[in-house]
């Protein structure tokens, strides 16, 4: 994450100071790093029919963490957090699996259908009681999802009896490793869901009132913005997210494993979203941005992967992604480290006629 | 995790300044002592429970109240560190990595480099406090929120254990085994040399919690850092080194791990950061900082014991009840405590 | 009191902020043995001053001598330090701990690290008991109403020199607002402490909303207006009328123009009335009567409750007392929503905290309220929305007209016009302006102005704050003057209403 050099000023500036500017670069500079040691690491075959290639399957393996992190994008953005995504995610994928595999015929569209209801309708019932909490209760969200996420995943082993339940189920197999029109039927589901996102809070007030509610809660109050229920609404969709994950997981491994599901997903997930350039203080947010970060956590592991990195170093570059990304977000740092020239160009573009600066805090540059 | 806190002072004054009148009922909420009255007296009734229903198993033998200490005496240690953290309004979620990472460090260290014991465990303390004082300067200096500091430290932690080694290095040395064996009696029963360290670390937080000019700035942060600054205390060094005693007891934790398990396994302790954090709930310490003792921590390390043995017990009901259990308990006592703190707002 | 030398002396102080001069060249000085009452209006400089005072700033401009030694105060700490003591508002204690530790915290006496609770308790016991107060040490401080606890932040502030070496003792206790949500009793509780340390030596600055709370206690008073000293008074040389007056001072001259404006006469039947309304700690129940198409203005100091009404027809607290019918309808006003709902707009004083979404931009924060009340589902259509910001920011002059700038970017002025906008998009009856003009330069003051006046002969009632007399009577019709948190006063605008006629009544604070 260098600095470039400054060479034409306004129309770079416009560039940079766009708020996916910076993801899309790191992005772009993981995939690169991987051409030295994999030359046809962009190519992408066909077999049997199927596309095969690193982009598919980083997009492939990045769906479950896709999902996830778009629900708790609206939920960072009212100013809350979702500990909970994870359990959740364990739990849809048993109550699921654990009912297709009751059923005579497997393959019946109907049982699958029923199953996947029942799944999704208990991640939503989750997504009401982390709401109910937050903005019912007052209990802070960290402090109130943290309940679902040590519960959870205990109901979720209930359910299976602790067992990992396999199931043999084409219809639901193809959720999550099925294809459809040459590529890999999940990639489909994300860009539903992402389409589905952007329409909903975009095309309809709700953006705007979710960014109101974290950005100026009291503010928000007195305009009439009736937060709890939007506080609520929130939670819940964070939660359908994170179900239809768990069904993409399940259907992936045509398994259900209370224990493992979904592990660490929440961790991630937050992840992605603060590298997509939303401010875990709520506000601003950015749907494309998440899904940026997303794709930044999963290239990040496919490339250590393909350069040949021990693959257990995985974790630790993780955590190198994160610190470097907090403290470039964290304004004492720049001041500190960046000194004087960064604090030069922090102001000179607060400027109010800046229409760039409209753009959200992604200024992970200076 | 301060938002709870930022109550304005007036909203908070104008409802006190009504006439102290209050029922018996609304006093009782207001002491801060109910919470750890309640998680003992849980413990008192689960354990009695316990006697009845299973006294013919020999629930009712001292040694399986003190194998509470010996089995939960890693998990009282990080639960201890992580009390600091709470205290002070903060959290600290690379405890179960530290923990981890302590056991396949030792471990391959004895194991694999043949260092002597004896040097290992200063090593592996030091390490610990380390990585601890790392996130609490980043914390405070970068104001970066706790949350995702130790955040970055769970993925460290638990990445340097697979660094180390993907495989779990189990320990044959002889000084280890000899101590994990040891057993002090106690004339009703006998405690682990763990346990008895464990116990020790508790009085040493309560010693230190409450005796010692950094225990009362802890409380003070955590019940107004605003005001905690602005009262002259020394905000960055006592964060900071809240951090690092949560570094240095989870890595301890980590060795009297090792110590009961005998091995070290880079997916150790995964998640235990939760129990602990559970555990300090359960045990009454405010999550938003401020309010909560280290015996409350105590007692909820023995609640969470005691409902796993039970489970034991019982035979029929599974591992995983302990889980749903430990969220009941923990939905409960996040209720009380918001009881507690709606009393004094508006 | 004839001291020969102050303790305290600030010549020439200066402080700017960015854009503002907020203290230019003041003096202030402060003698030992006295309390002496800092007084203005919003804006007027005390709070920078005592800032600068305690610390909290640092100075532009000027010097502060203590005990004759000339001092740099940098830090609060080296404020406690130089003996200089502040007890805020809000308490700025730790409500989790006993009252005794909160007296010693940061300086406990310990023996080999180990802290000497019993000589604590003792020691904290017997300050308590030396300064006349009855309090349990050992409570926990939540324990207590805040007007001990501010008195428990005093006995801290004053018992700093006693037992440690690194302080002189307290010279000089900065009180800021301490009565403010105070009762009776505990006023006098406060007032009797005061006067035990001052005559003890200390020199005490004391700031309060309170008139009569002023000439009760107070000695000497200091009275500073837009950043500068308009005077130094004995208490007992000024009467109430002539420290208003030089509180709140003389017309300005740019807003002129708008006196040869004639305020609309007919106004309409009545649209919101409000019967015995009333807030413990916010207001005393009131009545009040608002026509179609009236300017009601609010005289009153800061502090006066004239805020505290405002909230109350809002919905934005819940009242304790009284109901508000709008055109006829009773309305529960348990939320802004229910007003809202009814047809009243709040623009908060307070910009920043309550009015803007900082991140969000010009537009957004315009189409909020409309947005709002239209419920998530059912966003404006894009071209309407761009059509009603535009012609706003127009009809307005919101500068920069940009509808894509961060509004947290924009100068005071402009920031109360997106508010405005906001407001009046929603086309609403009943317009309430808390201190519009406040913290604005006089062009966008002037506009703000006329836009009342010709929202009001469009048949808009508006309820209009402001802290210059002249502002309020030369827009409203009617006057509603406050004075110690009570609606004292509903005065009918015409040629007998003076500036000087509501000063009156506001000193007096008589019924007519």
């Amino acid at each position: 994450m260098s600095t470039p050099a400054v060479t034409t000023p306004s129309r770079w500036r416009a560039l940079t100071h766009h708020h996916l500017f910076w993801p899309v670069a790191v992005l772009i500079a993981l995939l690169l790093v991987n051409v030295p040691f994999t030359p046809d690491f962009f190519a992408i075959r066909m077999t049997d029919g199927h596309l095969y290639g690193n982009l598919v399957s980083i997009v492939l393996f990045g769906s479950p963490l896709i999902l996830v992190a778009v629900g708790m994008t609206l939920v960072i953005a009212t100013g809350g957090i979702d500990l909970s995504v994870g359990a959740v995610v364990a739990i849809t994928g048993a109550l699921t699996c654990s009912y297709i595999s009751d059923q005579a015929d497997q393959n019946a569209l109907a049982g699958v259908f029923l199953a996947m209801g029942i799944g999704l309708v208990a991640a939503v019932v989750c997504g009401l009681w982390n709401g109910f909490l937050v903005a019912r209760m007052g209990i802070q969200p960290i402090i109130a999802t943290l309940i679902i996420m040590v519960a959870g995943r205990g109901v979720a082993q209930l359910i299976t009896d602790g067992q990992i339940i396999t199931i043999n189920s084409e219809p639901y197999k193809l959720i999550g490793g099925g294809y459809w029109l040459t590529l890999p039927f999940s990639i489909f589901i994300v860009a539903a869901v992402v389409a589905v996102t952007v329409a909903l809070t975009r095309r309809t007030a709700l953006g705007l009132l979710v960014e109101s509610v974290g950005g100026n809660a009291e503010a928000s109050r007195l305009v009439g913005i009736r937060s709890r229920r939007i506080k609520i609404m929130v939670y819940m969709f964070c939660a359908l997210c994170a179900g239809i994950a768990g069904l993409m997981i399940s259907s992936n491994t045509s398994a259900a494993d209370g224990n493992n599901a979904g592990l660490w997903i929440e961790l991630d997930a937050i992840l992605a979203v603060v590298i997509g350039g939303t401010s875990l203080l709520g506000g601003r947010f950015s749907i494309g941005g998440t899904v940026i970060g997303a794709l930044v956590i999963q290239t990040l592991t496919t490339t250590i992967y393909t350069i040949g990195v021990p693959t257990q170093t995985n974790l630790v570059f993780k955590a190198a992604v994160v610190i470097v990304v907090c403290l470039l977000q964290s304004p004492k740092f720049r001041a500190k480290v960046l000194g004087a020239k960064g604090r030069a160009r922090t102001t000179a573009p607060a400027e109010p006629t800046t229409p760039a600066d409209a753009a959200p805090k992604m200024e992970v540059s200076r | 995790m301060s938002a709870t806190t930022k109550t304005p002072a007036a909203a908070r004054g104008r409802t006190a300044s009504k006439p102290a009148q209050a029922s018996a009922a609304a006093r009782l909420l207001g002491d801060r002592r109910l919470p750890v009255l309640v998680t003992a007296g849980l413990f008192l009734a689960m354990y009695i429970g316990g006697l009845s229903r299973y006294q013919n198993y020999g629930f009712g033998e001292p040694q399986v109240f003190l194998n509470l200490f010996i089995d939960n005496g890693y998990l009282l240690v990080a639960a201890v560190g992580a009390t600091f953290v709470i205290m002070s309004g903060g959290i600290d979620l690379s405890v179960g990595s530290l923990i981890g990472f302590t056991t396949m460090f030792t471990a391959w260290l004895v194991e694999r480099q043949g260092l002597p014991l004896l040097l290992v465990i200063p090593l592996a303390l030091g390490v610990g406090a380390f990585g601890g004082f790392l996130m609490g300067y980043v914390i405070h200096n970068f104001e970066i929120q706790p949350f995702i500091v130790t955040l970055a430290g769970l993925f460290l932690f638990r990445g340097l254990c697979l660094v180390i080694s993907k495989e779990s290095i189990s320990i044959s040395d002889s000084t280890v085994s000899s101590m994990a064996q040891t057993r002090v009696s106690l004339g009703l029963g006998e405690l682990s040399i763990g346990a008895l360290v464990a116990l020790v670390v508790v009085a040493a937080a309560f010693y230190i919690l409450h005796y010692t000019r950094f225990g009362r700035r802890v409380y003070a942060i955590g019940g107004n850092e605003q005001s905690a600054l602005l009262m002259g205390l020394p905000l960055g060094g006592t964060k900071i080194a809240v951090y690092t005693v949560s570094g240095f007891c989870s890595a301890l934790a980590g060795l009297l791990f090792m110590l009961y398990i005998q091995a070290g396994d880079p997916l150790h302790a995964v998640g235990m950061e939760l129990d602990a954090i559970a555990a300090v709930v359960i045990g009454g310490t405010l999550l938003t900082g401020g309010s909560g003792y280290v015996l409350g921590t105590l007692f909820g390390v023995l609640v969470l014991g005691l409902i796993k043995s039970i489970i034991q017990f019982e035979g029929t009901l599974s591992s995983w009840w302990t889980k749903i259990a430990t969220g009941v308990l923990l939905c409960a006592f996040i209720l009380i405590q918001r009881a507690m703190t709606a009393r004094k707002q508006t | 009191m004839a001291e020969p030398r102050p303790v305290l002396e600030m010549t020439g102080i200066v402080k700017e902020f960015p854009g503002v001069r907020a203290l230019s060249g003041v003096d202030f000085r402060l003698f030992p043995g006295e309390i002496h009452a800092l007084m203005g209006e919003n804006g007027a400089g005390k709070s920078t001053l005592i800032k600068v005072l305690t610390g909290v700033h640092s100075l532009d401009g000027g010097t502060i001598t203590l005990d004759g030694k000339a001092v740099r105060i940098g830090s609060p700490l080296e404020a406690q330090h130089a003996g200089v003591s502040t007890v805020y508002q809000e308490v700025n204690l730790c409500p989790n701990l006993s009252v005794a530790e909160n007296i010693f915290i940061g300086r406990e006496p310990t023996r080999a690290g180990r802290i000497q609770w019993k000589q604590i308790r003792k020691q904290a016991a017997e300050m308590v008991d030396r300064l006349g107060l009855d309090i349990d040490v050992t409570a926990p401080l939540s324990s207590y109403p805040l007007a001990v606890q501010q008195l428990v932040a005093i006995v801290r502030s004053v018992g700093h020199g006693d037992s440690d070496g690194e302080g002189s003792g307290t010279k000089v206790l900065v009180l800021d607002e301490p009565t403010s949500s105070l009762d009776r009793d505990e006023v006098l509780e406060l007032f009797r402490l005061m006067r035990r340390l001052r005559d003890e030596g200390v020199a005490i600055l004391f700031v309060s909303h309170f008139l009569d709370q002023i000439y009760e206690i107070c000695d000497r008073m200091t009275v500073l207006r837009n950043g500068t000293l308009v005077g130094e008074h004995m208490v007992a040389d000024l009467d109430q009328v002539g420290l208003i007056e030089l509180m709140i001072g003389k017309a300005l001259d740019q807003l002129e123009e708008l006196h040869e404006h004639q305020l609309r006469s007919d106004v309409g039947e009545t649209l919101v009335k409000a019967e015995g309304l009333g807030r413990t700690g916010g207001i005393a129940p009131f009545d009040l009567e608002i026509k179609k198409g009236e300017v009601l203005g609010l005289a009153g100091l800061l502090g006066s409750g004239r805020t505290e009404l405002a909230r109350l027809l809002f919905g934005a607290d819940q009242p304790d007392s009284g109901k508000v019918t709008v055109a006829g309808k009773q309305v529960s006003m348990s939320a802004p929503n229910d007003a809202i709902g009814a047809g009243v707009a709040f623009c908060s004083e307070n910009r920043k905290t309550e009015g803007l979404v900082p991140d969000l931009t010009v537009r957004e924060n315009i189409i909020l309220a409309l947005q709002a009340s239209r419920g998530w589902t059912r966003p404006i259509p894009a071209s309407q929305r761009d059509e009603l910001v535009a012609k706003y920011i127009k009809a307005l002059d919101i500068r920069p007209a940009n509808p894509e700038a961060r509004v947290g970017q924009l100068s005071g002025g402009n920031q109360q016009k997106v508010l405005l906008a906001r407001w009046l998009i929603t086309q609403p009856k009943l317009l309430i302006l808390d201190e519009p003009t406040r913290g604005i330069d006089v062009g966008a003051k002037a506009e703000i102005q006329k836009l009342v006046v010709s929202l009001s002969e469009d048949g808009m009632s508006v309820l209009y704050i402001a802290a210059e007399l002249e502002e309020v009577l030369r827009l409203s019709h009617t006057i509603g003057v406050l004075r110690d948190r009570k609606l004292v006063a509903q005065l009918t605008n015409g040629p007998e209403i003076t500036t000087s006629k509501i000063l009156e009544t506001i000193a007096s604070g008589e019924h007519q």
